[in-house]
C-alpha cells in the first residue's frame, strides 16, 4: 500500500465535498484524511487528501477526479518538493507527579500547551504526520483522554503557485 | 433587451432558445409551474408518458437514433426517483440526456417535505454533472450548461433539480445568458500528432492487427472516417454490442461482434492479433471476459475522449485522448502518407481468419418441427424491414439475437441498453425513436419479460400517433437466466418462468393487452403466420403494431464465452469448441 498526497483546486459548490469523497469510495480508493478550505481565489476551495493507493493505479483517481465538473486542478505533491503539515490537539491525563514530564515532553516537540486542569492539559502540535505520530506515542503512556486531528495540508515548495494559469 | 418573466416560463425558453423540440414527460406538484408554460410552447412537443422510466428512456432512444440530445421531465421525490434507471442507463452508454427535476420549495429542502427526495445527491455516481436550482436568475445559464455538458467530450446524462419556487419567482430573462465557463470542463477533443504517428508506425508494423470498435465511434459520427481507415489499411474490423453499424455488417472485413456473444472469427481474431486498433472502446468485462488472457500477444492502440477509459483495464501503448472523428481522420492522412497507395499486406493473417469465417459462421440450431425459432424470426424482421429501419431491443437472449442475426448497415440504426443491461428499455426507446424519425420503420424488439416492465408506453404511442412495431420474442420465460440456469444449474428454472407462452396460463395474453391499448395485434405460432404478420407491420402506420412470437424456449444463445473465463474458450455451441489450424 502506497500513500499519496493529491491537492486539488475546486469550485466552492454545494455538495462538492460529496462529489469528491463519493467518487474515492465508489472507485475503491481510502482516503486517509482530507482537509478542505477556501484558497487564495475567490470561487475556488483547495481540498488536501491523503489516498491509501492499493491494487489500483493512482492515475485512475486523478482522472476520475478530474471528470468531475467542479474540480478544476489536480496535483500530486510529492514528499521531496512540498511541505506536509497535521493539527492535532490531545488531552492527556496528568497528576502532579508527572506533569513535568509531560511539559518536557511538550516543548522537546515544539507543541504548545493550551489548556489545563488538575487532572490534565490540552496541548496542540503542529508538524508532518511523522512527528505528529511520534509525539503521540510519548504521550501515550501518560494516558490520553481525547484526540482530535485536522488532516493534513500540503503546498509546494518554490515559487510556482497551483493557480498559475488559471484565470 | 431583458424580458420579465418567470423561472417557469424560463425553463421552457432556454429549452427552445437551444433548439430542443421534443421532450418526453409527467407532471407533479413541484414542476406544475413549468408545465404551464409548455403548454404554450409552440416550438417543443412534449410527449406525455406513463411512467418517468418511460419518459427517461424514451429520451435516450431519442437521442440514440438521432444522434441529438434527449430532453425528459419529472416531478419531485418518485417521479424524479423513477428516472434513475434511465440515467444510469445513458450514463453507462454514454447517451446524451437532459433530465429536469421539479424539487420541494427552497425553505423546505431538508425537512422532509411532500416528494421531496434529494434527486442530485441520489444521482451524483451516475450523471456526468447536475445541478440545483433554488435562485430562478440561474435557469437560463445553468440550463445552457447542462446541455453543453451533455451533448460534447464524452456525452452523458446531466440532471437540473429546479425548485418550486424558483419556478414561481419572477426574473430578467435575456438570451444568451452570461454564464460563468465551467473552469473545471475541457474536453480534449484534437490529439497530439506524436500520437497519432506512433500509432500509424504500430499499425505498419503489425501483422494481425484488429480494429476493435466501440460506441464511440457513433457517439462520434466518425463511421465515415472508419470506413476509409478499414479501405486504407485492409484490417479486420469488429464492431462492440454499442457500435452495431458503425461499419457495414455485409462488409467482407467486417467480422461481427466480438465479447461473450461474439462470433467466433471476431473474438478469435481479438485473441491472436498482435495490434488492437481500439476506437471508442472501453474494454468492458462482456467483450474482454478474462482480462489477464485477453489479447495476450497484442500491442493496443487506445483512441478515447475521455482520459480516464484509457489505461483503465487494458495498458495502452499508444494511448490518444480525442474525438473518434477528429483522430481516425488524423490517422488516415498520416497513414496515406506514409504507405503513398501502397497496401500492408495482411495476407496470411486474413488466410486465418478468412478460415474461421468458413469454418464458424453464424447460425443457429431450428427448433423441432412447428416451433418458430426466436432467430429466424429476428432475422426475418431484419431483412423484411431492410437497413433504413432502426431496432430497440430489450435485455436477453432476443438483445443478443438482434445484434448478431440483423445486419446493419448505418449508425444509430441499432439501439440497445448494452452497459446497464436494463430490461424495459426497448418499448419507450422505440417510441423516443420513432418520435426523432418519424419517416424511419421503428421496431421494438422485446422479450416477453422486458415487455411487461414498460408496455404501458403503448398508450402514450397510440394516444400521441407513434406508430411503432414491437415483437415480442415469447419463449414465456427469462430466457437469458434460463439459458444459465440450463448451462450452470443442472437445468433447475428458479423462477424463469413467465408462463405468457402457449400451453400456459398466458398471463398476460399479449394480444388482448395490445388491443385493449388500441394497437394491431398478431399472433404468430409458424413461419407463415411470422412472415404474414411481419408484412402487415411494415405496412401499418396509423397505430402501434404488436406481434407475440410465440417462439421456442430452449433456443440458446451462441456462441458462448462463459463469464469470468478466458476468450480462449469460445465456445460455438454446446460443448463445442472451435478448433484452430496452423499456429496452434
Amino acid at each position: 500500500m502506497t500513500k499519496h498526497l493529491l491537492s486539488l483546486l475546486v469550485e466552492d459548490k454545494p455538495g462538492l465535498l460529496t462529489r469528491v469523497a463519493g467518487l474515492f469510495a465508489r472507485r475503491g480508493y481510502n482516503i486517509q484524511s482530507l482537509a478542505v478550505g477556501t484558497s487564495e481565489i475567490e470561487g475556488l476551495s483547495r481540498i488536501t487528501v491523503v489516498v491509501a493507493v492499493e491494487g489500483h493505479p493512482l492515475e485512475q483517481i486523478t482522472k476520475q477526479l478530474n471528470k468531475l465538473v467542479n474540480v478544476v486542478k489536480i496535483v500530486e505533491l510529492e514528499e521531496e518538493n512540498s511541505i506536509s503539515r497535521d493539527h492535532m490537539m490531545v488531552k492527556v491525563k496528568t497528576e502532579a507527579n508527572n506533569r513535568s514530564q509531560v511539559l518536557e515532553a511538550v516543548n522537546l516537540f515544539r507543541a504548545r500547551v493550551v489548556d489545563v486542569v488538575s487532572d490534565s492539559v490540552v496541548i496542540e502540535v503542529t508538524g508532518d504526520s511523522a512527528k505528529c505520530q511520534a509525539f503521540l506515542r510519548v504521550l501515550e503512556p501518560f494516558g490520553i483522554k481525547e484526540l482530535v486531528q485536522s488532516g493534513a495540508i500540503a503546498i509546494g515548495r518554490g515559487s510556482k503557485s497551483m493557480s498559475d494559469r488559471i484565470k | 433587451m431583458t424580458e420579465t418573466m418567470t423561472g417557469a416560463q424560463a425553463v421552457v425558453r432556454s429549452l427552445e432558445e437551444l433548439g430542443i423540440t421534443d421532450i418526453f414527460g409527467l407532471p407533479g406538484g413541484a414542476i406544475l409551474p413549468t408545465y404551464d408554460p409548455l403548454m404554450d410552447s409552440g416550438k417543443i412537443r412534449h410527449v406525455l408518458v406513463r411512467h418517468e422510466q418511460g419518459a427517461g428512456h424514451a429520451a435516450e432512444g431519442y437521442a440514440s437514433a438521432t444522434g441529438k440530445l434527449g430532453v425528459c421531465i419529472a416531478t419531485s421525490g418518485p417521479g424524479a426517483t423513477n428516472l434513475v434507471t434511465p440515467i444510469a442507463d445513458a450514463h453507462m452508454d454514454s447517451v446524451p440526456l437532459l433530465a429536469i427535476t421539479g424539487q420541494v420549495n427552497s425553505h423546505a429542502i431538508g425537512t422532509d417535505a411532500f416528494q421531496e427526495a434529494d434527486i442530485v445527491g441520489i444521482t451524483m455516481p451516475i450523471t456526468k454533472h447536475s445541478f440545483l436550482v433554488t435562485n430562478a436568475q440561474e435557469i437560463p445559464a445553468v440550463i445552457s450548461a447542462a446541455v453543453e455538458l451533455a451533448t460534447s467530450g464524452r456525452p452523458g446524462p446531466v440532471l437540473v433539480d429546479i425548485t418550486k419556487d424558483a419556478q414561481n419567482q419572477k426574473i430578467e430573462f435575456s438570451w444568451p445568458p452570461k454564464r460563468d465557463i465551467l473552469p473545471g470542463y475541457k474536453p480534449v477533443t484534437h490529439p497530439h500528432g506524436r500520437q497519432v504517428e506512433a500509432a500509424a508506425e504500430l499499425i505498419l508494423n503489425s501483422e494481425k492487427p484488429m480494429l476493435y470498435v466501440g460506441g464511440g465511434v457513433i457517439r462520434a459520427e466518425a463511421h465515415k472516417e472508419l470506413a476509409r481507415l478499414a479501405e486504407i489499411t485492409g484490417a479486420p474490423v469488429t464492431t462492440t454490442l454499442m457500435a452495431r453499424g458503425a461499419f457495414p455488417d455485409t462488409h467482407q472485413q467486417h467480422l461481427g461482434m466480438p465479447g461473450m456473444h461474439g462470433t467466433v472469427p471476431a473474438v478469435t481474431g481479438l485473441q491472436k492479433a498482435d495490434l488492437l486498433i481500439t476506437l471508442g472502446a472501453r474494454f468492458d468485462d462482456r467483450v474482454t471476459g478474462e482480462v489477464s488472457s485477453f489479447a495476450p500477444g497484442a500491442k493496443v492502440i487506445h483512441v478515447d475522449i475521455d482520459p480516464a477509459e484509457i489505461g483503465k483495464v487494458r495498458h495502452a501503448d499508444v494511448p490518444i485522448v480525442g474525438d473518434a472523428k477528429v483522430v481516425i481522420a488524423m490517422l488516415n492522412a498520416e497513414l496515406e502518407k506514409r504507405l503513398a497507395g501502397e497496401k500492408p499486406d495482411y495476407s496470411a493473417w486474413w488466410q486465418f481468419i478468412d478460415g474461421l469465417k468458413t469454418r464458424y459462421p453464424l447460425g443457429y440450431e431450428e427448433q423441432k418441427e412447428g416451433i418458430l425459432a426466436p432467430q429466424w424470426v429476428i432475422k426475418r424482421i431484419g431483412e423484411m424491414t431492410g437497413t433504413e429501419g432502426v431496432f430497440a431491443a430489450g435485455v436477453g437472449q432476443h438483445q443478443m439475437w438482434s445484434a448478431q442475426f440483423i445486419d446493419y448497415d448505418r449508425p444509430n440504426s441499432w439501439l440497445n441498453s448494452g452497459g446497464a443491461g436494463t430490461m424495459g428499455y426497448s418499448v419507450p426507446a422505440a417510441m423516443g425513436a420513432k418520435v426523432g424519425e418519424p419517416d424511419r420503420d421503428v421496431w421494438a424488439i422485446d422479450g416477453d419479460g422486458c415487455f411487461q416492465m414498460t408496455n404501458q408506453e403503448l398508450a402514450t404511442c397510440v394516444i400521441n400517433n407513434i406508430p411503432i412495431k414491437v415483437a415480442i420474442i415469447n419463449n414465456s420465460s427469462l430466457g437469458m437466466v434460463r439459458q444459465w440456469q440450463t448451462l450452470f444449474y443442472n437445468s433447475r428454472y428458479s423462477n424463469t418462468d413467465l408462463h405468457t407462452g402457449t400451453d400456459t396460463q398466458m398471463v398476460p395474453d399479449f394480444v388482448k393487452l395490445a388491443d385493449s391499448y388500441g394497437c394491431l395485434s398478431i399472433r404468430a405460432t409458424n413461419e407463415k403466420e411470422a412472415e404474414e404478420a411481419i408484412k402487415l407491420a411494415l405496412e401499418t402506420n396509423d397505430r402501434p403494431v404488436v406481434i407475440d412470437f410465440i417462439v421456442g424456449r430452449d433456443a440458446m444463445v451462441w456462441p458462448m464465452v462463459p463469464a469470468g473465463v478466458s476468450n480462449d474458450a469460445v465456445q460455438y455451441a454446446r460443448d463445442a469448441r472451435p478448433v484452430w489450424e496452423g499456429d496452434e
